[in-house]
């Protein structure tokens, strides 16, 4: 009889396990390892170099994805992430390269550009109740439009125009090589470490400190958190403050990455750290989910494109298969979490 | 809806037949049930007061009328034929127009677009027939005495006259029965009397008016008959002129006392918080006060109840003392003789009040989250010094107050929406003894409870004023109020009409004051 009740309660608890986003996301996360694993081009999929490559290739968007993350699970949404990297690859590649400001001033300059635009739209949106996706539409387009002003449209790359017309070529900023190496041995690069580290501080805001809790409470019930006394503008300012700390984490990497800075950089990249996001399992509607959900949904982003890459299967398709990816996957998580 | 057919003595007498007949209607939620065989009858040109206390199963006997629910027991006939209302399409089609308290017009729209929203008039191939819309809609306002610009949107108008277009709206139907929810609760008193004036015009012209309202005056104003439903059963049905107010009431009331409360003995410490004047306006219509000018007292220790029906402002009380609505609110607070400027929950909470809402899904907790992070919230800075959270302490923090409220969760990380009300509950009140408060607003705690949480939430309410907190209570259910309260402030239209020591309250005195309007008796 004890014996039944206990069997019960452990298959209680493993069937709450199997259905729980993380379970969700790690099962999609074997599906697309196993589609590499059958579609491995001839051993490329076996290779460390590739799944390396991956872990580079993605990191940009899982930067953006960690920011993403905390203004979804405080009910919001932030489309300025792709402008914002946009903007601060500019002024960090005029600062580094035009300039030759050095990079310990260079990068949080950077960062707090990039915290303050992000401050901007949570500003927009808590004190003055514009809805989250109005207002960082209209980040969006403000921001590159900044970014296309500062750079006066061109990009900023080694190649410096002079004022009588010709141009002067200077040396890649020591800080460029350093963000787009490898380290350990050339096993895993600076980026991907860089995005590793957002990881962390993420997980850190959202887990173990007094806004994070908060950003939960208010994405859960913005009522009832304000009701409990919870400074709800302060704190949506804060989330959308951070996002655009990482959007300009990530707009240095991308300007290292490209030894130059664009200002097109980041176009329609909002849309995949979303995707990354929910992919996860953080729900839209706010409240749940958690940065460990997004690490495994930019993995799963990654290897997908991966695996489409290394069988050379042409844009188009990869673009519909894609596409088709991301439907199934969060299908699959919204069944779980009903 | 297998209904059996009841012949009333009318029906074998009289060759006229009721505009509408309802009868023997039953409805359940789950496996409770909240109507219990009610019949219900509407004439030509008559209005007919629906009345009862709050939950006493009025709102779903209209809603059983207007094709909101799919699954009821009974009969309904519309001049004398059989109908079943599955959707709210089908009633209106069949000239059932029911204004609901809320307003529901799309302000942004203009208010000929508005009339005419979901039955357009058209033209050949689907075309809009503005022309023909506006000239009737026009007609329509001018037989109303209702001048205004068709043109403008909705919202541009005040509360008053968008309801009148609600009205109208219903008349376009050419609705014959017009079910009229509370309708004078967002108006003021002139504003009133026009409705009254229109109320009259539409019984000129054979609509019947089913009325619900709180409001005596209005009541004895309007009605031709009376109906009272109490607990989901129907008490009787009368004319008005032959219903004694007194009598009215104890329908209403009628009830016992049944359930057990623990003894109460009052404490009378000295005074720890003072009202005077407290104003709140509403946001939409500054001219309609939510909170008009109350006053009252509370001492330490004391448990204080604010009766008051649906609308009477006794709930926007509380949250307008404990600053829901910011700076919004007028007046002055003294707490523990300190002048208290009302500001946001944070300040208040920081003061050292608490208030448990009336509704604990929207307001009371955050339900996807855990126990444990629940009732931490209201208190977090005493867990995070310095940001950084101390889970342990948190975790025993929440122990010790699911401990002390004997609340059931099988972890302190289970998400709050997968436990039971009443634990639900236990949890914000949790919360709230986290941030240790003096002055503790209930509005509604035993609200969908258990008998048996319900007394655990007495007792613990003797305890803590025991412990010295004072508490503000608001209930529905009489029998609590009279048995908790030592004292008791009675509201009705955002004012105080009425006050009572312990003993000298009853519920007959209570719903009186309740129901009146106007100021107080000095």
């Amino acid at each position: 009889m004890n014996a039944d009740k206990t069997a019960v309660a452990v298959k209680d608890r493993i069937d709450r396990i199997l259905r729980s986003p993380a379970a969700r996301a790690l099962a999609s996360l074997a599906a697309v390892v196993l589609l590499g694993v059958i579609f491995n081009a001839d051993g490329a999929f076996f290779k460390w170099g590739t799944h390396r490559d991956m872990l580079r290739q993605v990191s940009v968007f899982g930067i953006l994805g960690c920011g993403m993350t905390v203004v979804i699970i405080a009910a919001g949404i932030d489309l300025s992430v792709g402008s914002l990297l946009g903007v601060s690859s500019v002024l960090f590649s005029m600062l580094t390269i035009h300039s030759g400001v050095s990079p310990w001033l260079a990068i949080p300059a950077t960062l707090a550009v990039g915290a303050a635009f992000g401050a901007a739209s949570g500003a927009l949106s808590a004190r003055w109740s514009i809805q989250p996706f109005i207002a960082t539409l209209a980040m969006m387009v403000f921001a590159r439009g900044v970014a296309k002003l500062i750079s006066g449209g061109q990009k900023i790359s080694t190649a410096v125009q002079q004022a009588d017309g010709s141009y002067r070529y200077v040396d890649v900023p020591a800080v460029f090589e350093f963000i787009n190496s490898s380290v350990l041995g050339g096993n895993i690069t600076v980026v991907t470490l860089l995005f590793l580290l957002c990881v962390i501080v993420t997980w850190i805001v959202l887990d173990r400190l007094r806004p994070g809790r908060w950003i939960y409470a208010i994405g859960g019930n913005e009522e009832a958190a304000r009701l409990s006394g919870v400074p709800v503008r302060s704190v949506k300012v804060f989330a959308y403050a951070l996002s655009g700390l990482f959007c300009a984490l990530a707009g240095i990497c991308q300007a290292a990455q490209e030894q130059q800075g664009d200002p097109e950089a980041g176009m329609t990249y909002e849309l995949t750290a979303i995707a990354i996001v929910v992919i996860g399992g953080t729900s839209l509607r706010g409240g749940t989910g958690g940065i460990w959900l997004t690490l495994l949904g930019t993995v799963i982003i990654g290897y997908l494109e991966k695996v489409l890459s290394i069988n050379a299967v042409g844009e188009a398709s990869r673009l519909m298969l894609t596409g088709a990816i991301i439907v199934l996957a969060v299908l699959f998580q919204k069944r779980g979490g009903s | 809806m297998s209904g059996q057919v009841r012949l009333s003595q009318d029906e074998k007498t009289m060759g006229g037949k009721p505009l509408l007949r309802m009868s023997g209607i039953g409805k359940s939620f789950g496996s409770v049930r909240v109507l219990h065989g009610v019949d219900f009858e509407l004439n030509a040109g008559e209005v007919h007061i629906l009345a009862g206390e709050n939950g006493a199963g009025k709102s779903t006997l209209i809603k059983v009328l207007a094709g909101v629910y799919r699954n009821w027991r009974g009969r309904v006939e519309l001049d004398g034929r059989r109908v079943s209302f599955t959707e709210p399409q089908q009633a209106r089609r069949a000239g059932i127009a029911v204004i609901y308290q809320e307003i529901s017009l799309v302000g942004a729209l203009p208010v000929v677009d508005n009339l005419f929203l979901g039955r357009e008039r058209t033209k050949c191939a689907g075309l809009l027939d503005r022309e023909a819309q506006r000239e009737a809609a026009r007609a329509l306002l001018a037989g109303l005495e209702l001048d205004i610009d068709i043109e403008r949107p909705a919202a541009s108008y005040p509360i008053p006259v968008q309801q009148m277009v609600e009205i109208a709206k219903a008349l376009l139907l050419d609705a014959r029965v017009i079910v009229m929810d509370e309708p004078t609760s967002t108006l003021t008193r002139p504003e009133a009397e026009k409705l009254f004036e229109m109320i009259g015009r539409l019984k000129g012209r054979g609509c019947g008016i089913i009325y619900i309202s709180h409001k005596m005056d209005e009541i004895y104003r309007l009605a031709d008959r009376i109906t009272v439903l109490r607990d989901g059963a129907l008490v009787g049905t009368r004319a008005a002129a032959e219903l004694a107010g007194k009598e009215f009431v104890r329908w209403m009331v009628g009830r016992e006392i049944t359930s057990q409360f623990p003894p109460r003995r009052p404490e009378s410490g000295p005074e720890i918080l003072r009202v005077g004047n407290l104003t709140l306006r509403d946001k939409s219509n500054s001219r309609h006060k939510l909170v008009d000018n109350c006053s009252f007292k509370l001492r330490r220790g004391e448990i204080l109840g604010v009766a008051g029906l649906q609308g009477s402002g006794n709930s926007e009380l509380l949250h307008a003392l404990f600053g829901s609505f910011g700076g919004r609110v007028s007046g002055e607070v003294r707490l523990e003789g300190k002048p208290f400027g009302v500001r946001s929950p944070a300040h208040a909470i920081a003061s050292g009040m608490a208030l448990l809402t009336n509704d604990r899904q929207a307001t009371g907790c955050v339900t996807c989250m855990g126990v444990r992070a629940n009732i931490t919230l209201a208190a977090l800075r005493k867990f995070s010094p310095g940001l950084w959270l101390d889970g342990a302490a948190e975790r025993r923090a929440a122990e010790a107050g699911a401990e002390q409220l004997s609340l059931r969760a099988a972890s302190m990380e289970m998400p709050v929406e997968n436990l039971s009300g009443g634990n639900q509950q236990k949890v914000i009140l949790a919360k709230w003894l986290e941030t240790m408060p003096r002055v503790f607003l209930l509005d509604e705690p035993t609200r969908g409870v258990d008998v048996g949480v319900k007394q655990e939430i007495y007792s613990l309410m003797n305890r803590w004023t025991a412990g010295g907190m004072s508490i503000v209570l608001i209930t529905s259910e009489m029998p609590e109020l009279l048995a908790m309260s030592d004292r008791i402030i009675v509201m009705s239209s955002g004012r105080i009409t009425a006050r009572f020591g312990r003993g000298e309250a009853t519920q007959e005195k209570i719903l009186a004051a309740a129901m009146s309007r106007g100021g107080e008796a000095a």
